[in-house]
């Protein structure tokens, strides 16, 4: 493989004299008009074609949003995003079916997410700050532990966790699903700020060093500023994967009056008949509108993160 | 550098030994408290708990009772057990390439400096953001039932619609297509990669004559491997641990005729349904043991096709 990296760029030399020789180059600028033309026939080709593409991909989410704005007989008939007039009674409706209205759920949702992010955001920037810049015995062991522990599926912990947190009578908090962040358990974020740490210049904590500043000041006033879109990245992904989270919700929230929005959108679900997916696909549009403004507005921030370290 | 090439080098960094490191040692265990409660108690704690549980049959009302390989000796025989298992593979292994290729191939064709990138980038990239969520499960039960959009569309044309989730030899196709949907983070990964290839040796190659599939097949695949691999472990390990839209295209049960029975489904349904948590820690450690597997082979033949620059 070497070989075909090294070869081009050896022959190089050789071949450039070719091609500014006379005849050569006449022949090549015809040929150059031909295949600019051609180019841009190929590049409106593959615009249709990347157009077409994200058409068909987007469909479902956008006949999503026109059917939550139709009489339900509608949605089971009309395949098409033409609205004629708009029935906001689904969402109306909706909000009231389950035994709280739907703003409960919406607050339990936007309670445990808050909860999520901050602890990730302190314990998680705290970790990486260790493990990019202070030396200390067994650094190396158990970074490799950190990192393994990105991988490790949830399964193979909950069975015991839910036995202690329900011994605890900690099942209908919200405690089980935010202590584990608390204490830096998505090491993928530790991991990502690590990362960021590391392109972070020395000289400017070293200074702050050499100027006497302990660590706790240099973390606080020198490295947290310095690492705003690693925190930004961070948060992001903490809402968007703590919104949409199902299975540990599903675990440790058992009562109605706890339930978050993925929990309600599942016993509605159970609890509707075929004429009810008017309601149905209302309230699943109101529990996408939050990601989808995250991704509004952050979109630099999560194409950076998943970028450099790659992401679910 | 991605966490698998941090693993992957970690062996060859120099310990730079001081005798300040003794100072730092107080101050890095603090910044790393919350990290190690949690690794004793969230993480290793329970983990080793449930190596304890799966030797044990534990209902939570009783203490556990130790029953060696009990647990082990029953799914060998335990046909639904079994069929998860072939469900799960087929899940991973027909989604996961399938998805990797369309993220690779979009990305190289929105590389090659074409206008409006990160608008069809944004437009690609949406599904995956979206995709894990209850929303686009009910979604997608819709639109794959048998009065759903889908069928719909077929209706247009005349020919006959299917009930393709109530069908047991197609509903696993949706949640294939499911998975498929969201190729949009692996084409960013990809995306980034591509940023890094050097232009000089595609020009190089260029000069030297080579076609744009040559220079692709040459030059940017082999400098890719890396990234193709990072995302091959990382999509396998999430693929593996599927859970949410099995469960709710389903109701809960894996069905039609288990045909949806992700492994970690069956999981859920054996312990937290039916309080059966010894045969539950059993099933997770055996995942474990599947995911650790898979993960080895795939760094084990990296040897073979992946190639790192450095």
């Amino acid at each position: 493989m070497t070989d075909t990296q090294t070869r081009p760029a050896a022959d190089q030399a050789k071949h450039l004299p070719d091609v500014r020789s006379g005849p050569v180059a006449r022949g090549n600028r015809k040929a150059l008009k031909r295949a600019s033309g051609r180019s841009t026939r190929k590049a409106v080709l593959k615009h249709i074609m990347l157009t077409l593409t994200g058409l068909v991909m987007l469909y479902p989410v956008l006949w999503l949003v026109v059917s939550s704005l139709r009489p339900t007989d509608e949605i089971f008939r009309n395949p098409g995003l033409v609205i004629s007039n708009l029935e906001f009674s689904n969402y109306s409706d909706g909000w009231t079916t389950l035994s709280s209205p739907f703003s409960v759920f919406l607050l339990n949702s936007t309670l445990v997410v808050v909860g999520c992010i901050v602890g990730n955001l302190v314990s998680c920037s705290m970790a990486a700050y260790a493990f990019a810049r202070l030396k200390f015995s067994g650094k190396r062991g158990w970074f490799v532990v950190m990192l393994t522990t990105i991988m490790l599926p949830i399964h193979v912990i909950i069975v015991p966790q839910y036995i202690m947190f329900s011994q605890l009578g900690w099942v209908n908090t919200f405690i089980p699903l935010i202590l584990p962040k608390i204490l830096a358990t998505d090491a993928f974020f530790v991991f990502l700020m690590v990362q960021f740490i590391r392109g972070i210049p020395r000289e400017l904590d070293e200074a702050a060093r050499l100027d006497g500043c302990g660590h706790p000041r240099i973390f606080a006033q020198i490295m947290l500023p310095l690492m705003t879109p690693a925190l930004a990245t961070t948060a992001i992904f903490t809402f968007i994967w703590t919104w949409n989270d199902f299975f540990s919700q599903l675990l440790y929230l058992t009562k109605p009056e706890m339930y978050t929005v993925p929990l309600a959108l599942r016993a509605f679900m159970d609890a509707t008949s075929a004429t009810s997916w008017g309601p149905l696909f209302a309230m699943s549009v109101v529990s996408l509108i939050p990601i989808f403004l995250i991704f509004l507005f952050g979109q630099r921030f999560l194409i950076a993160g998943i970028s450099t370290t790659g992401g679910k | 550098m991605s966490a698998l090439g941090e693993l992957r080098t970690i062996g060859h960094r120099k310990v730079a030994g001081s005798s300040k490191e003794k100072n730092e040692n107080k101050a890095a265990y603090l910044f790393l408290l919350p990290w190690f409660l949690g690794l004793a108690i969230i993480t290793v704690g329970p983990m080793l708990a449930s190596l304890y549980l799966s030797f044990t049959k534990y209902n939570l009302l009783q203490p556990p009772e130790i029953i060696g390989f009990g647990n082990f000796e029953r799914m060998l025989g335990d046909e639904r057990l079994h069929n998860s298992l072939g469900v799960t593979f087929v899940y991973v292994f027909v989604s996961v390439p399938v998805q990797l290729g369309l993220a690779l191939a979009l990305a190289v064709v929105l590389n090659r400096g074409l206008r409006g990138l990160s608008f069809y980038r944004s437009v690609f990239y949406l599904p995956s953001l979206l995709g894990s969520s209850v929303a686009i499960a009910v979604l997608w039960k819709q639109v794959f039932g048998t009065q759903g959009l889908v069928n719909v569309f077929i209706g247009l044309f005349g020919a006959e619609g299917h009930g393709w989730i109530s069908d047991p030899s197609t509903a696993l196709s949706t949640l294939i297509i499911l998975n498929v949907w969201t190729f949009g983070a692996p084409m960013v990964i990809f995306l980034a990669g591509l940023r890094q290839v050097p232009q000089m040796y595609l020009e190089a190659a260029e000069v030297d004559g080579a076609s744009k599939w040559q220079r692709f097949l040459r030059i940017t695949l082999p400098l890719l491997t890396p990234i193709i691999f990072f995302n091959l472990v990382l999509q396998i390990i999430h693929a593996f641990q599927s859970f949410t839209q099995a469960f709710i295209i389903s109701g809960g049960n894996g069905g039609p005729a288990d045909s949806t029975l992700f492994y970690t489904l069956y999981l859920y349904n054996r312990g937290f349904a039916n309080f059966d948590m010894g045969y539950a820690s059993a099933m997770a450690w055996f995942l474990l043991l599947i995911i650790g597997v898979f993960t080895a082979i795939n760094f084990w033949a990296s040897k073979y096709w992946v190639f790192y620059d450095d």
